[in-house]
C-alpha cells in the first residue's frame, strides 16, 4: 500500500516548469530511491513531499492526508511521523548532538528528562555516535554530521525517513557505511525510506524500488533489476555515464590557436 | 522616459512588498509571542528570550554607557559655548536632560542596537536559511516564527527601553560632570534641576519611541535574514542591509514620533 502518493504534480518557478504532471507511489516498508541528474527535479519533489513548497497543481497524500490542501495543524501531525535528514545535515550549530536529537522529544512529548536522555543515547548509538553526544556539529566530520542528522530524524520513531543525498561529498568508505545504516534501519525498524541521490552505486545497494527523474518527469519506476534492464535512451545514458555535451577538443584547440595568433598579430 | 517610469514603478512595488512583508511578519510574530512569555508560554522559548535579552541588553551596556557619556559631554559643551554668550549657561541642564530623555537616549540606543543586534539577527537567521536549519525546523513540526522570531522580538521589546533609560542616565550624568567642572555646580543640585525639567510625558514619549525602535530593529533584522537566497555572500549582504534599513527606518520613525509629540504637546 502506498504511504506517499503523488498525483499529477506540477511545479513552476517564475513560469519555468520544474515538475510536469508527476505521478509516484511510495510503498510502506520499502526503500525508494529517487534517482536523477542535477536539475532533474529531485530536490524540488522532495521539498514538495515535505510540504516546504506549494505546487501549482496536483496532490501529495501522506498516510491518506493531502498535504497540499490540509490545515497547518494536520500538516504538523503528519510531519511528526516523517523524519528528515537534509543534504547539509542542517544540525543546529548552537546545540550539542544530544540536544539536537532531544529537541523534538522535549518539545513534542511529555517524557521525563531521564527517559529522553535514554532515548537520545539509543538513537545516537544506532548511528554509532553514542560517545560523541556532547560535541557540537562544527566539531564533527562530514560523515558524522550525516549520521547525526539521521539520529535526529529518528528521534520521534517516524514511520517515514527521508534522506536527501546522504552520501554526497563523502568518501566511498563512509558512504558505504551510511548505506549499511539505511539498510539496518529498514530491517530493524521496518521503516519506509525515501532516499534522494544521484550516486548509482549507493542507489543500487539500498533500493527496493528506484524512480528515475529527468526534466521534471518520471522516466522509469521499478525494482533495481527492472531499472538495470530499462532501454530508455536517457536511462541508459545515466546508467552508462554517457556525457550529454561532450567537450569538442579539436574545436576548442582551433579556437585557442586563433586567439593566440590574433594576440601575436597585435603591434 | 518610459524606462524611468518602469524603474520607479519597480522600485515602488519592491518597497511596498518589503513593507507588506514586514507587516505580515509582525502580526505572525505577535500571534506567536504567547509561546515566548513566562508562565503561560513554552519554557524553552522563554529561556531563549532571556538569553537574547542578555545578548541585546547586558552585553551592549558598556558600549551604550560610553556612547551616551561622550554624547552627553559633547551636547553640554556645544550648548554651553553658545548659551554662555547670552548668560544662559543654566539652560544646558534643560538641554541635556530633555534632549537625552526625549531624543538622544532612545535614538543612540536604537542605532547601537541596530548595529549590534539587528545585524546579528540577520546573520543568524540568514545562516540558518543557507544551512537549511529553517527548513529543518519546519519539517520537525516547529513554527520558525515562534521558535526563532518571537524570543528575539520579546527580548528587543524589553532590552531596548531598558538600554534607552541607561543611555539617558549616562548622558545626563555626563552633562552633570561638565557643569561641575565648568561652573562648580554640585551633582545633587544638578540632579534636582534635571528632575524639575523632565516631565512624565517626556519619559512616556521616550518609552513609546523605544518600543517602536525595538520593533523596527528586530523585524528588519529577522526579515533580512529570512529573505536570504543563495550562499554565504547573501548572508553578508543581508547583514549590511539589515543595519542600513533599520537605521534609516528608525530615524524616519523618530521624525514621525517627534512631530506627533510636538503637536500633541502644543495643544
Amino acid at each position: 500500500m502506498a504511504i506517499i502518493s503523488v498525483r499529477d504534480l506540477v511545479v513552476e518557478y517564475d513560469g519555468r516548469r520544474v515538475l510536469d504532471g508527476l505521478n509516484l507511489d511510495i510503498e510502506a516498508g520499502q526503500i525508494t530511491v529517487l534517482l536523477g541528474g542535477s536539475g532533474s527535479g529531485k530536490s524540488t519533489l522532495l521539498r514538495q513531499i515535505l510540504g516546504l513548497e506549494h505546487p501549482k497543481s496536483g496532490s501529495i497524500s501522506i498516510k491518506g492526508t493531502d498535504i497540499t490542501t490540509c490545515s497547518q495543524a494536520d500538516l504538523k501531525t503528519i510531519r511528526r511521523s516523517v523524519g528528515v535528514a537534509f543534504q547539509s545535515a542542517a544540525l543546529f550549530n548552537s546545540l550539542s548532538l544530544e540536544d539536537n536529537v532531544a529537541l523534538t522529544l522535549r518539545e513534542h512529548t511529555a517524557l521525563a528528562p531521564s527517559v529522553i536522555d535514554l532515548i537520545v543515547w539509543l538513537k545516537l548509538a544506532v548511528v554509532g555516535l553514542a560517545d560523541f553526544g556532547t560535541l557540537h556539529p562544527q566539531e564533527l566530520s562530514g560523515g558524522m554530521k550525516k549520521r547525526a542528522a539521521v539520529a535526529r530524524a529518528l528521534a520521534l520513531d517516524p514511520e517515514i525517513l527521508v534522506l536527501d543525498e546522504p552520501s554526497a561529498g563523502l568518501d566511498p568508505i563512509v558512504a558505504a557505511e551510511l548505506d549499511q545504516l539505511i539498510l539496518f534501519l529498514k530491517k530493524t525498524f521496518q521503516i519506509t525510506a525515501l532516499v534522494v541521490t544521484h550516486e548509482l552505486e549507493s542507489a543500487f545497494c539500498i533500493a527496493d524500488r528506484i524512480a528515475m527523474l529527468f526534466d521534471g518527469r518520471l522516466l522509469a519506476v521499478g525494482t533495481k533489476d527492472e531499472i538495470r534492464a530499462n532501454q530508455h535512451p536517457r536511462v541508459r545514458q545515466f546508467l552508462d555515464r554517457v556525457p550529454a555535451n561532450p567537450v569538442h577538443t579539436p574545436a576548442l584547440a582551433a579556437y585557442l590557436e586563433r586567439y593566440v595568433q590574433s594576440q601575436e598579430a597585435k603591434p | 522616459m518610459t524606462n524611468l517610469f518602469e524603474i520607479a514603478g519597480k522600485e515602488t512595488l519592491s518597497q511596498l512588498d518589503y513593507v507588506g512583508s514586514l507587516n505580515i511578519q509582525l502580526w505572525a510574530t505577535l500571534r506567536g509571542m504567547r509561546a515566548a512569555l513566562p508562565l503561560v508560554g513554552n519554557r524553552h522559548r522563554w529561556r531563549a528570550a532571556v538569553h537574547q535579552m542578555l545578548e541585546i541588553g547586558v552585553d551592549a551596556l558598556p558600549m551604550i554607557a560610553l556612547m551616551a557619556t561622550c554624547s552627553g559631554f559633547i551636547l553640554a559643551m556645544q550648548g554651553a559655548s553658545e548659551l554662555r554668550r547670552f548668560g544662559a549657561l543654566h539652560f544646558v541642564i534643560d538641554l541635556v536632560a530633555v534632549g537625552f530623555t526625549r531624543e538622544l537616549g532612545p535614538l543612540l540606543t536604537a542605532i547601537a542596537v541596530s548595529g549590534r543586534s539587528g545585524s546579528s539577527f540577520a546573520a543568524e537567521i540568514g545562516t540558518m536559511k543557507v544551512t537549511e536549519e529553517i527548513d529543518a525546523l519546519k519539517v520537525m513540526a516547529f513554527e520558525p516564527v515562534e521558535f526563532v522570531l518571537a524570543p528575539k522580538y520579546l527580548a528587543a521589546l524589553v532590552a531596548v527601553p531598558c538600554l534607552s533609560i541607561v543611555a539617558a542616565f549616562f548622558g545626563i550624568l555626563a552633562g552633570g560632570l561638565f557643569m561641575f567642572f565648568s561652573t562648580h555646580l554640585g551633582l545633587l543640585l544638578y540632579l534636582r534641576y534635571v528632575l524639575t525639567s523632565i516631565e512624565l510625558r517626556d519619559v512616556v514619549a521616550a518609552m513609546i519611541k523605544s518600543l517602536a525602535f525595538a520593533t523596527i530593529i528586530a523585524h528588519v533584522g529577522c526579515l533580512e535574514g529570512l529573505r536570504v537566497r543563495g550562499g554565504p555572500e547573501a548572508v553578508g549582504r543581508s547583514t549590511t542591509s539589515a543595519v542600513v534599513r533599520s537605521t534609516f527606518m528608525v530615524i524616519v520613525a523618530d521624525a514621525i514620533f517627534t512631530t506627533i509629540f510636538y503637536f500633541a504637546g502644543k495643544t
